[in-house]
């Protein structure tokens, strides 16, 4: 560390700048020539106010925050400009650093020079220059920031999980554990999420049904729940720690308060349907219906599409039936309105549609399944009471194939891992082992078995005696072409490149798997937007930080867990919903949250009632005083977006964090410093404000 | 002092002869500046004749201030959210029918709309807005610089003298140049 320090104040500057150039290790240090940022800050921002420059290896740490600290009480800073990270980054630990020395936070300004600047340029000197500009972009600035409280906000103890699969489910029961209310909202008539789908769980095969039911039941039975299940959320307004959320409860054309659940509407009912959802298209359900026996809450829905009464007026076999008159076929949607403080999205995944790989033939040939096709198969409790068999029902399979990678990892449909078919895929050939004689072949690219107790699973599986064949399945026919071929009439042949040993290989099967990736749910992106959250390009969740953030949302107030993140497994699930419930209890607990005080507000004494402020707030935050003829921001409404702060034509309205002139001044320190030249005069010489 | 004559020359100003523009982008905190974040942690590449101004929205963006920018960059940038997608809900779309309108005034003053561009990015868009940094730059060196006598004044209210801003400091960085200014640079400074 070494400091370029000017003595004495020049004459002229109002503040007391203190600049810190931080190499980031190598990260700064590599593209930008950091200690000549720091000379050229101090000989030629100093009429600017700068009285101190210094450079240090990494300024996050203690000893960088230290030396901040050190110069604010030795030096009387009254402003400090570090040139380091994102202020997405490391903001908050300036800022931090300024507040402990008695400086207001919100006087420290973090410009980027590693993301903005090092990270993305290779040309040294250019990197060099631009730092530099950046610096005075930032010195500039914070000549005219002011000093400002963090805006408090009171937290609802009441907290919104949507979605009740596992990762929602473990959410929700550590919140109410802890003692608080939780809504949890399901889409479909019970919670269990595609847990409730699958027989046993990787790598330990045990029972998915004998973990998850239990836990569905206490989330069911728990004081703090409430479930709001076969209902969606329409509308949220309102921001972190005061969410008014609306949530539409489907009609159920049951009243539960009369029905206990005893199964005689679902007995009686005639009309008997396809159950594409939960049992994947393998088996039937009836027009009412709760998805499988051990569904919480135990109320059935009735399927208006497929009821007879509902399409023709007759039947009503459920009403006439029902013991307790439970049955009500003039129910409605109706809406409800709960205030939370915080949000847990949970929404979880959608499996890949495996029809789109044409050359693989699902949907074609009927012995090629899906994952949870499989999955439902070799359930205890689904349609083939655990056999596995063809599509026929009754034949056992003498050699099954089980493809990898299904629209993952494939540039045609997903570039992601889908995290969990290799030990889904596994998984499989151990169940058909362990129920059939057939021969299993495990078509993968690569094997990816990195979490606990994973690769020896991977390793039981090969001593089993599967065969594992290493290469992307080209097709799947149904077709014989070749003369040794003819034996195998009627069975599938996979054509695939078996790439360990270099030969093109047909192999016959029976019967194919198809381990589908995950992928977003289909609405995930309005989700996101019902939510103010963002999505990536694949349509996951963005964490605020994928590695120190991982549950966060860019959206204060609002997290997330569990696959509506990317592709995981259960126990990471469980782990996500358990972080995000750790994340809203400490904001309960807290009772209020220190918000950001980027806030508009209107000086009265200007403001000329024109109203051209008041439509352009979406939140409704600007109110007309009509017979004062003058607007008001109401700063627990605004949101700080500054868009009424651009429009006013009377420069009426200011913002704090980014006033007009701070920003005029910024954009004076970037473009006037050039090439190592000293810097332009600033924005206030020049009377460049505009009212 | 050793630090400015360590690269003299070497800014953005004049390097072998090329002209190099000076571009300021605004950037919204959510979704613009998020993707300029994601395209430094992923090393990805741009040129660095492109500096930031992080704002809390696209729509914060007065016409203020792109005439301040234009006072001595050669184009600016406006980028934000993508519509729908807006942290605040639709105010990206207030700043988009304001960069509608000022692009006609500036249009009208003689910029070319190749100065005046916006594009969106999400937060997800690194790479997108790494392509349309260079692209944008490409097209504004195509353009050469924008220095004409007076801009100061056209641009910014009750400007100082002539020489108070990029022009002149521009054309020190130049004076140190190794690498002689090009003739109609010269051109240009002589008639200016």
């Amino acid at each position: 560390m070494s400091a370029s320090n000017l003595p004495a104040q020049p004459d002229g500057a109002r503040e007391r700048i203190g600049v810190y150039v931080c190499h980031c290790g190598s990260n700064i240090a590599a593209t930008v020539d950091v200690e000549a940022v720091r000379d050229w800050s101090a000989e030629h921002l100093g009429d600017r106010g700068v009285v101190v420059a210094r450079d240090y290896k990494f300024m996050c740490a203690s000893t960088g925050q230290e030396l901040i600290e050190q110069d604010i009480k030795e030096l009387g800073l009254t402003r400090v400009v570090v040139a380091a990270c994102s202020p997405h980054m490391h903001e908050k630990t300036f800022r931090g650093a300024c507040r402990r020395a008695g400086l207001n936070p919100y006087l420290c300004e973090l410009v980027s020079i590693r993301e903005q600047d090092s990270w993305v340029h290779t040309d040294r000197t250019a990197a060099t220059a631009k730092a530099e500009a950046i610096v005075a972009g930032g010195v500039y600035r914070v000549a005219h920031s002011e000093a400002l409280e963090p805006f408090r906000v009171p937290i609802d103890p009441a907290t919104l999980v949507v979605g009740g699969g596992i990762a929602g489910i473990s959410a929700a029961l550590e919140i109410a554990d802890a003692g608080f209310p939780v809504h949890l909202v399901e889409r479909e008539p019970s919670i269990g999420g595609h847990m409730a789908q699958f027989d046993k769980t990787f790598p330990t095969l045990d029972c998915a049904a004998c973990i998850l039911t239990p836990r569905m039941v206490t989330a069911g039975m728990h004081q703090n729940i409430t479930l709001h299940t076969w209902s969606e959320v329409t509308d949220v307004a309102g921001y972190v720690g005061n969410f008014t959320v609306t949530i539409k409860h489907r009609a159920r054309y049951v009243d539960t308060a009369l029905c206990t659940g005893c199964g005689i509407c679902q007995e009686k009912c005639p009309s008997k349907v396809v159950d594409t959802r939960y049992e994947a298209g393998l088996g039937y359900r009836k027009g009412v219906y709760t998805p499988f026996p051990q569904a919480v809450p135990k109320y059935p829905v009735i399927d208006v599409e497929n009821c007879i009464y509902f399409e023709k007026g007759t039947c009503g076999a459920c009403k006439k039936l029902c013991p307790t008159g439970a049955i009500d076929f003039d129910q409605k949607d109706e809406e409800v309105t709960v205030k939370v403080g915080n949000i847990i999205i949970a929404t979880g995944f959608e499996l890949f549609d495996a029809r789109r790989v044409e050359q693989y033939g699902y949907g074609r040939m009927p012995n090629v399944f899906t994952s949870l096709e499989f999955e439902r198969m070799s359930n205890a409790a689904g349609p083939t009471a655990g056999r596995i068999v063809l599509r026929d029902g009754v034949t056992e399979p003498k050699a099954v194939g089980i493809v990898h990678c299904v629209g993952s990892r494939d540039r045609n449909y997903n570039n992601y891992c889908s995290a969990i078919c290799c030990m889904q895929s596994l998984k499989f050939a151990h169940l058909v082992r362990e129920h059939t004689d057939a021969t299993v072949y495990e078509f993968y690219i690569d094997i990816r078995a990195p979490g606990k107790a994973f690769d020896e699973f991977y390793q039981r599986v090969m001593e089993e005696g599967s065969v594992f064949v290493r290469g992307r399945v080209a097709a799947i026919s149904d077709t014989v072409r070749l003369p040794d071929e003819e034996a195998h009439q009627g069975r599938l042949i996979v054509s695939v490149e078996d790439t360990l040993a270099g030969v093109q290989r047909r192999i016959p099967v029976d019967m194919v798997i198809l381990s589908s990736g995950l992928e977003p749910a289909t609405d995930a992106q309005e989700v996101a937007r019902r939510f103010g959250i963002t999505c990536s390009a694949d349509g996951w969740v963005i964490e605020r930080h994928p590695k120190l953030d991982p549950v966060a949302t860019m959206t204060e107030g609002v997290f997330a867990a569990g696959c509506a993140l990317g592709p995981r497994d259960i126990p990471a699930s469980v782990a996500n919903g358990a972080a995000a419930a750790a994340r809203v209890l400490a904001r309960i607990q807290e009772g209020e949250l220190a918000l950001e005080p980027i806030r508009a507000t209107v000086d009265q004494e200007r403001c000329s009632g024109c109203r051209i402020c008041n439509d352009l707030c979406p939140y409704s935050a600007i109110v007309y005083h009509g017979w004062e003829q003058v607007s008001e921001v109401n700063p627990a409404l605004c949101q700080g977006c500054g868009v009424c702060i651009a429009a006013c034509p009377a420069g009426a309205i200011s913002g704090s964090g980014f006033s007009d002139v701070q920003i005029l001044s910024q954009i004076d320190g970037l473009l006037t410093a050039l090439g190592g030249a000293p810097p332009g005069p600033a924005v206030e010489e020049r009377e460049a404000v505009p009212a | 002092m050793s630090a400015t004559t360590a690269h003299a020359g070497a800014a953005p100003a004049a390097k072998d002869g090329r002209f190099e523009p000076v571009i300021l982008a605004f950037t919204c905190n959510w979704c613009s500046y998020r993707a300029a974040d994601l395209a430094g942690t992923a090393r990805m590449k741009y040129p660095p004749n492109v500096r930031l101004v992080r704002l809390m929205c696209s729509g914060r963006v007065d016409p203020a201030f792109v005439m301040r920018a234009f006072a001595d960059a050669d184009a600016v940038i406006l980028t934000g959210c993508w519509p729908a997608d807006c942290h605040y809900r639709i105010q990206n779309v207030k700043a988009l029918r304001r960069f509608i309108l000022l692009r006609r005034v500036l249009e009208s003053m003689g910029i070319e709309p190749q100065r005046f561009q916006r594009f969106y990015a999400s937060a997800a868009e690194g790479q997108q807005l790494a392509a349309e940094f260079d692209r944008i730059v490409e097209e504004v060196r195509a353009l050469g610089p924008l220095d004409w006598a007076g801009r100061h004044a056209a641009f910014v209210p009750s400007a100082t003298p002539p020489g108070a801003g990029v022009g002149e400091a521009r054309a020190a960085a130049e004076a140190r140049a190794a690498a002689p200014p090009p003739a109609e640079r010269e051109l240009a400074e002589v008639t200016a």
